[in-house]
């Protein structure tokens, strides 16, 4: 489908302008709190595919994730240095404007955290937000977006009532049509089923698998499996360093790197 | 074994008394209030005593509606003045404040809470009143001495600020970090995370905080009674004097002794105070209740 993005197959890469990578990572080293969490970083996200980044707990999988939508920035005595370039424009320049940044991305964190208003205004928070004023605007957008998200016909008839009343994998779904009312270009998933039932997380796999035809997705999961069942693309991170990228049935097949033979064996997890 | 499981038993039991024992003297306390005001009550009827405004206990008149509503203005004022200010004290110091500042302010706040009321009075009779009287009333056009509703409402208000402060700070930090990385991320700013999110889901909090501190403020006595004027009579403007109950309890108990049922008057003040206290913290447990059940 895409030529493999590996480090022989780079210039590979360079003769096919078809394939235009959405998120281009250039030496990003990222400290916080003194301590370096990402250590040069340089990779090409490719679009419309999900790719999943695995690896062990403290590798950095989450840091690196967060430093695509810049709310590391939130967080206290954060260091970055590099360039993320988004549609080839970079988000770390010194004007970038990260609201701007932030609403091309949705973010389905580890466990659902629905805004404290009802169904219908968890929708239309984000577009509201971005002068959405109109009320049947609104509504069309809250109405497709649940449609997406396979949750119209479970929510039609009680739109207002609060969503901390939905189950958890119904506020998941909800989220992500949250996320998507902004109409982002790239969805974020940081663990996104890690507190889900075995089929609600299948759902919202399926949804994703589904949704790479207009996104690029980027998954962090510490489930090897999920990584195999979803993604196109596996980075596989260890110690804050990229230790193997490829498509996911090279780097889970044939892993080149010692490392990631043992963590795809099961030695290190 | 039996000794621990005995030891296990008495403790549960004898907290269980002890707490029986405090909720016992709530009860206490009013019947003696409903007992010791029952002269005045037997005098007049319980309507005559609310809605009478004229206080003249040597003429064996008892109207206590100056003092309910001087009670109302200046715990009113103090609101009004206070939890928009405590709000945004809180809200910067959770959301914008930097870790070292929040560590530096609010033991400073805590201090604040530490001062016995008797200096407000103080710093109220010297900073606040002559304030008020020679600068701020003329300017609206009033003549006042600065003994006034509205100089126990700024005292008030200073007194309240710290423990309202310090529980919405704690109220504001319970509040997950992910409902912010929510907002944020969909691209909302700071401000608009605050207004939309964080201060929803903290209402009932927030308004928990402002329960307590009226609690407070109801029956704080003597910094008020310092600044406020005490003239029974019904106050007109924030700059006319007034008479909370708190200060004619303390301002008469002991000389009542010679006029009759003056201190049976007193007690009847006293149970008004504590009927107002408990039917407050009443509702707004049950607005609380009703909060918490929505959205959270």
């Amino acid at each position: 489908m895409f030529p493999y993005p590996s480090l022989e197959t780079e210039k590979a890469q360079d003769l096919s302008p078809i394939i235009l990578p959405k998120i281009q990572i250039k030496n990003l080293n990222v400290q916080v709190e003194g301590k370096q969490i990402l250590k040069n970083i340089s990779l090409d996200i490719p679009n419309n595919s999900i790719t999943s980044i695995i690896g062990p707990s403290g590798c950095g999988k989450t840091t690196l994730l967060k430093t695509l939508n810049r709310l590391l920035d939130d967080q206290k005595e954060v260091e970055v240095s590099g360039s993320v370039l988004v549609n080839n424009e970079d988000i770390y320049a010194p004007g970038a404007e990260v609201t701007h940044i932030r609403k091309k991305m949705g973010l389905l964190s580890q466990k659902p955290f629905p805004l404290p208003m009802s169904i219908f205004d968890n929708i239309a928070y984000g577009p509201k937000i971005h002068g959405i004023r109109d009320k049947k605007a609104l509504k069309q957008i809250v109405e497709q977006q649940l449609i997406n998200v396979g949750l119209w016909e479970e929510v039609k008839d009680r739109l207002d009532a609060s969503a901390t009343r939905l189950s958890i994998g119904q506020q998941q779904r909800l989220c992500l049509a949250r996320g998507l009312a902004v109409a982002p270009e790239i969805i974020l998933g940081d663990e996104s089923t890690s507190a889900l039932d075995p089929i609600s997380t299948q759902t919202i796999e399926n949804l994703l698998i589904e949704l790479k035809e207009d996104y690029t997705i980027v998954l962090v999961t510490h489930i090897l499996r999920q990584a195999r069942r979803v993604s196109d693309y596996i980075l596989f991170l260890y110690n804050g360093e990229i230790a193997e990228f490829g498509r996911t049935e090279d780097v889970l097949l044939n892993p080149q790197n010692e490392i990631t033979k043992q963590y795809v064996k099961g030695y290190i997890s | 074994m039996i000794s621990r499981l005995a030891k296990d038993k008495i403790a549960k039991n004898s907290s269980a008394l002890l707490l029986g024992l405090s909720s016992l003297l709530i009860l206490l306390v009013f019947l003696g209030l409903l007992w010791k005001a029952q002269p005045v009550l037997q005098e007049y009827s319980l309507g005559q005593l609310l809605s009478e405004s004229v206080w003249a206990p040597l003429k064996g008149k008892f109207g206590f509606l100056p003092f309910i509503m001087g009670t109302l203005w200046v715990t009113a004022l103090s609101l009004l003045l206070a939890v928009p200010l405590c709000i945004a004290a809180s809200v910067y110091l959770v959301e914008y404040a930097s870790d070292r500042l929040r560590n530096m302010v609010l033991p400073l706040v805590n201090v604040l809470a530490a001062i016995p009321p008797v200096l407000y009075g103080v710093w109220g009779v010297l900073f606040v009143v002559p304030l008020l009287g020679t600068y701020v009333a003329p300017v609206f056009g009033i003549s006042s001495s600065g003994y006034s509703v509205f100089a126990g409402g700024i005292v008030l208000a200073v007194m309240i600020f710290p423990i309202m402060v310090s529980i919405m700070v704690e109220v504001l930090q319970t509040i997950p970090y992910e409902l912010r990385a929510v907002s944020l991320s969909l691209g909302a700013t700071r401000w608009e995370t605050i207004k939309h999110v964080i201060l929803k889901k903290a209402k009932p909090g927030l308004l928990a905080a402002v329960v307590l501190a009226i609690s407070r403020a109801f029956g704080e006595t003597i910094a008020v009674l310092m600044v406020c004027g005490n003239i029974p009579h019904l106050p007109k403007s924030i700059f006319d004097a007034g008479y909370p109950i708190p200060a004619l309890i303390a301002n008469n108990f002991g000389e009542m002794m010679s006029i009759p049922l003056y201190d049976s008057a007193l007690m009847f003040a006293a149970l008004l105070l504590f009927l107002i206290i408990f039917g407050f913290n009443l509702i707004s447990r049950l607005i609380l209740n009703r909060l918490e059940g929505q959205h959270s």
